[in-house]
């Protein structure tokens, strides 16, 4: 087998300088009667690179590619161009084949990395501190809201109605766990988030508020609003961003006071993926809250020659030293999705980020004045960055498995995001990026108005 | 003033209605380099032998008990900026934290310096 | 074919062979604090600029927005490169990393072996890398079917009855299977509080089981190292949840009665929890289900070799019991009998017959990135592979514990052969010089050290875990370098007190990072006049 490099005579030389005469002798521990005495059960023999390969190709050929469609999906994920060098980098076996680096003499390289992707997170999000990274914008959602536990000291959460849904699940399956008492809503099918609404939830009960930006349905929520009234009653704002490029034309949250920023990252570098792996982002705005932070940190210091070097740090936070008491059970986190995220922030720069998003806007605001002229179509948002809701005036789940039938993905329809309410099942949810075209825009208009009409 | 110890390694000047709680030097050395201290706030109610603060060395976290019952009246401030008080000064400006004196009578279960001493030895 | 005689070149040395009095670090200073091949390389922040980037994107064009009153008017202080410029900077960072493809990694409980390219080639295909989580699901029935079937070859390897997939690494799997079991005992009106764990368990099981509201009880071991059976029968009742046991032990022990506690468990209203971050040992050999489990994660970044990247992205799916099945998170896969893969989840897990399930733990469907490289590495092995992988991985870890037990203490050495890693701690080397002493001489010979300081249970313990990838000449050449340096700690040699010498830093100061954390670059002070590189961004 290709991947193991023992010959026959190495195993039997190693067995005799061992003092056992076959590889069984080895297992003694395991019980007889448990040892399996044939192969698994159905799973061929091993295979050659050229088969195992052409089994998955067929496998992948049954998916319809984001880049062979008319694409327009989003909520919480979002196609974009990622330049090939990024790929390049992070297949750098000295990168790709590394370990958390708990050896920092020799692990620099992954560590100064890691502190430069802290700093762009914290930057972007406005805030003071960011970690090396979460497992996605969902957990990093409930860490958030399990760290705003530990600084208030209060066990009352108020979820936006305009968080995404499942977001919104993953917190309430935590929360039944921890006895978090969460305090959802559904969405509201306005022009503009309902902040007063929000608001008038907050009481001196609550730990935090947690408010997507954009939100669910591409609105822009006035996050300084919301918290200023979550400060006036001790609670903490928590921000959640599914898409990092409209902060490259929106406020960040930290500016706007949010205290823990918190979303998804694969919008740069990482691709779609199916899902997963993604990169969960997490930051907090005031630095006296560090040591309440999930997962690792890497810091800055010195080696024993005075020369600069870089750590993981404030380890005492971490299950592995403060078992039951941590902040959190996470290990393992995202590291190679955050290299990504770095390279491609690194080769964007703020010139790049902010041409990127301007370009992402310009075409979200053709594609929805374009759209707003299909008979029956309009567009529910009074602002939006690079995604916007559109009645239909037709169940969208229809509409949308009509259109991928001819090869356009349309957008994500409210109905399979609500199911349970029939209020928001004509609503379509369209996202638009540079990679989106013109052409596409027609293509998704014009096959509107053939099964709308 | 008299100053009682723990057989947790926590020391305890009593001086009239109040107490001051640090860890002992004993300790320090154990711990090694002190990163951080999280200090109870004041207004905190301790009971004996429960959690009142925990004490950081870069990989062990060590949690300080309360020696007796009592009221958290202030925590140290300087240990905030300055960890390392506690390295070289623990059994005086590297204190943790004042406290009332919920029940006297449970200072009679503590040690003496000397008792302490002998108590170290033996371990 | 057979081998070549290795022949050494004309000095008479060879690779791998010490060279007297030779000390390549030895000479002047140079200008650039760089040494030929060791490059020293700035952070990104002082070297970038705003205005650089190595992106072609359309200049931004002025003029109405619909993005409310929230336009970005601040410098958000993000350098950029140009491609050239990048793709050098991370190229001299990664040199300064050390990485399976350089060499044996022995990080013990981690499984560091080696990450088969084809598995990265795979998961690149446009199918698998470029499909949107929430495409019409006739869109995406491969990708599914992906799931599916990895699904159905975790759920054979370890002779369990269900799997859920979505966990994102091994700490969130673990989690997924404590609070299945929780959602089973509150399912049946049974509250319990208590969570048993030895006290050789991996931190994330006690902060597991806190996270999800149980108390922790520390379980005794015996003399071998093995759980204590009678001490562990004796405090089994009404308030116990489960226990958690890692198998293959972090001691790189078989618990050898995993069936009897199993049994003992059940018989007392419990549930199994078993850690499997070791299954790499015992794949093919032994199946988890057959022992009484009733829960167990596997970590595909470790047994089925998806590349750990510096810290992740791992994948923990959860293979579960008949009894907890029905109480695994959404979404899942599920196959029916006309052979069509669905998206089992919130709105139609009815139709399933799955309406008790715990909740949701992650947005979307899990790692899939993860589970199209572990599907290529089990079809790759296939049943005989697999088998061998945990013989070869078994041997591999013997053969270093036996050669080297006459220099370094191996506490459980009597406990019979060891799995896939071999324990030692620090007992009889000389005073003042401990396990991270000897682990920072290990990486001057060029090697990546061993776990240290884990398990707890023992001093100064040193983990050692080969994997099955590594030849027997590289099994040698680290044996002899431990060796040597196992001498040198026995010895006294206070030149490894200093030690790593020549690597790209030396001993980093932890404590100043601790006290004074610096986490994020900040500016340094600007000459007078001179604009910051926030005041240099805006439009």
């Amino acid at each position: 087998m290709r991947y193991l490099p023992l010959t026959q005579d190495d195993r039997s030389a190693m067995l005799a300088r061992i003092g056992a005469s076959k590889i069984d002798d080895l297992f003694v521990d395991v019980p007889e009667e448990a040892r399996l005495s044939g192969p698994i059960a159905g799973l061929p023999l091993h295979a050659s690179e050229m088969a195992v390969e052409k089994h998955m190709r067929r496998l992948s050929k049954k998916n319809l590619a984001a880049a062979d469609a008319a694409f327009f999906l989003g909520a919480g994920a979002y196609k974009h161009h990622v330049p090939a060098s990024v790929d390049h980098i992070i297949q750098r076996g000295e990168f790709l084949t590394a370990y958390t680096p708990y050896q920092p003499e020799i692990a620099q390289g992954t560590l100064q990395m890691l502190f430069e992707f802290q700093s762009q997170v914290a930057r972007l999000y406005g805030c003071a501190v960011a970690n090396a990274s979460m497992y996605d914008g969902s957990t990093a959602c409930w860490e958030a809201v399990a760290m705003a536990g530990r600084v208030t000291r209060r066990k009352r959460v108020v979820l936006s109605g305009a968080l995404h849904p499942h977001y919104a699940e993953v917190v309430r399956t935590m929360a039944k766990f921890t006895e978090d008492e969460i305090a959802g809503a559904s969405p509201a099918l306005e022009a503009s988030p309902d902040n007063a609404g929000l608001i008038s939830r907050i009481d001196d009960q609550t730990s935090c508020v947690v408010v997507q930006y954009p939100d669910i349905l591409g609105r822009i929520p006035d996050l300084a609003a919301i918290a200023e009234a979550a400060h006036s009653k001790g609670a903490l704002l928590i921000a959640v961003n599914t898409e990092p490029v409209a902060l490259g034309a929106i406020k960040s949250p930290g500016e706007l006071g949010a205290d823990i920023v918190v979303g998804e990252g694969q919008s740069i570098g990482v691709g779609l993926q199916f899902g997963g792996p993604y990169l969960g982002l997490f930051a907090v705005r005031d630095p006296k809250h560090v040591r309440q932070m999930p997962g690792r940190l890497c810091g800055e210091t010195q080696d024993a020659e005075g020369k600069r070097g870089f750590v993981l740090t404030l380890s005492t936070r971490e299950q592995h030293i403060r078992r039951e008491k941590a902040t959190s059970n996470i290990c393992t986190n995202s590291g190679l999705c955050a290299l990504a995220f770095s390279v491609h922030m690194t080769l964007l720069g703020e010139k790049g980020l902010r041409a990127l998003a301007a370009e992402n806007h310009r075409l979200a605001c053709l594609a929805a004045d374009r759209l707003a002229k299909v008979p029956g179509v309009s567009v529910l948002n009074d602002a939006f960055f690079n995604e916007f809701t559109l009645r239909l005036g037709k169940d969208a789940r229809k509409v949308v498995r009509t259109l991928a039938d001819r090869g356009v993905l349309a957008g994500v329809s409210l109905g399979r995001l609500f199911p349970a309410h029939d209020e928001l099942a004509d609503c379509l949810l369209v996202a638009v990026t540079e990679t989106t075209t013109e052409e596409d825009i027609e293509t998704l208009a014009s096959a509107f108005e053939e099964v709308l009409a | 003033m008299a100053r009682y110890f723990t057989d947790e390694h926590e020391w305890i000047d009593v001086d009239g209605d109040t107490a001051t709680v640090g860890i002992t030097d004993y300790a320090q050395g154990q711990l090694g380099d002190i990163v951080f201290v999280e200090l109870p706030s004041a207004g905190t109610s301790l009971s004996k032998g429960g959690d009142a603060a925990v004490v950081e060395s870069v990989k062990a976290a060590s949690d300080v008990y309360a020696p007796i019952d009592g009221e958290v009246t202030e925590g140290n401030g300087a240990l905030e900026d300055d960890p390392a008080l506690v390295n070289t000064a623990s059994e005086g400006d590297g204190w943790f934290f004042k406290m009332t004196i919920g029940d006297a009578s449970q200072l009679d279960g503590l040690m003496d310096e000397a008792g302490y001493k002998a108590f170290c030895d033996s371990l | 074919m057979n081998a070549p005689p290795k022949t050494p070149n004309a000095s008479g040395w060879k690779p791998g062979t010490p060279v007297e009095g030779h000390n390549a670090m030895s000479g002047p200073d140079t200008a650039t604090g760089n040494r030929a091949l060791m490059l020293e390389e700035p952070l990104l922040f002082e070297i970038g600029h705003v205005e650089q980037t190595g992106v072609d994107l359309p200049e931004p064009q002025g003029g109405a927005n619909r993005l409310g009153c929230f336009d970005r008017a601040e410098a958000i202080g993000l350098p950029g490169l140009s491609e050239p410029e990048t793709v050098r900077h991370y190229t001299r960072l990664s040199r300064q990393n050390y990485a399976i493809d350089l060499g044996l990694f022995p990080l013990g409980s981690c499984t560091m072996k080696h990450n088969p390219r084809l598995n990265e080639k795979v998961a690149r295909m446009p199918g698998f890398a470029d499909v949107h989580p929430l495409q019409p699901v006739d869109t995406v029935r491969g990708a599914l079917e992906v799931v599916n079937e990895l699904a159905h070859w975790l759920i054979e390897l370890t002779g369990m009855y269900g799997v859920a997939m979505s966990p994102k690494a091994g700490a969130h799997g673990e989690l997924c299977g404590i609070l299945c079991i929780r959602a089973a005992l509150e399912a049946r009106g049974d509250a319990r509080e208590v969570i048993l764990v030895p006290e050789s368990a991996h931190g994330t099981n006690p902060a597991t089981a806190a996270f999800a509201g149980y108390r922790i009880e520390n379980i005794p071991a015996n003399s071998d190292g093995r759980v204590d059976l009678d001490a562990l029968k004796s405090r089994l009742g009404p308030d116990v949840a489960g226990v958690m046991i890692t198998n293959p032990s972090t001691l790189g022990l078989f618990e050898r009665d995993l069936k009897e506690i199993s049994d003992a468990v059940h018989a007392a209203g419990g549930f199994v929890y078993c850690d499997g971050a070791n299954f790499n040992a015992i794949v093919g050999k032994v199946r988890p289900g057959d022992l009484g489990v009733d829960a167990m994660h596997i970590n595909l970044h470790k047994t089925f070799s998806t590349p750990h990247g510096g810290g992740g992205p791992g994948s923990g799916p959860v293979v579960l019991s008949e009894a907890l099945a029905p109480f695994g998170p959404l979404p899942f896969t599920a196959r029916t009998k006309d052979g069509v893969v669905h998206l089992v989840e919130e709105e139609n897990a009815a139709e399933f017959d799955h309406t008790q399930a715990f909740g949701r733990m992650t947005a979307f469907h899990g790692q899939m990135g993860m589970f199209t490289r572990a599907l290529t590495y089990i079809l790759s092995h296939g049943a005989d592979g697999l088998k061998q992988v945990a013989e070869d991985a078994v041997l591999n870890a013997n053969y270093i514990l036996r050669s080297l037990e006459d220099v370094l203490d191996a506490p459980f050495a009597h406990s019979g052969p060891c799995m896939h890693e071999a324990l030692f701690s620090d007992k009889g080397f000389a005073e003042g010089l401990s396990t991270l002493d000897l682990a920072k001489g290990l990486i001057d010979e060029g090697y990546h050290p061993m776990t240290m300081y884990f398990p707890l249970v023992v001093h100064g313990a040193m983990l050692v875990e080969p994997t099955e990838t590594e030849s027997k000449a590289a099994l040698d050449q680290f044996i002899g370098a431990l060796r040597s340096v196992a001498e040198r700690a026995v010895n006294g040699d206070e030149t490894l007190k200093t030690a790593p010498h020549y690597a790209p830093r030396r001993r980093l100061d932890e404590t100043l990072a601790a006290r004074k954390p610096v986490l994020a670059w900040q500016e340094p002070n600007p000459p007078p006049g001179s604009p910051s590189l926030s005041e240099q961004g805006g439009r």
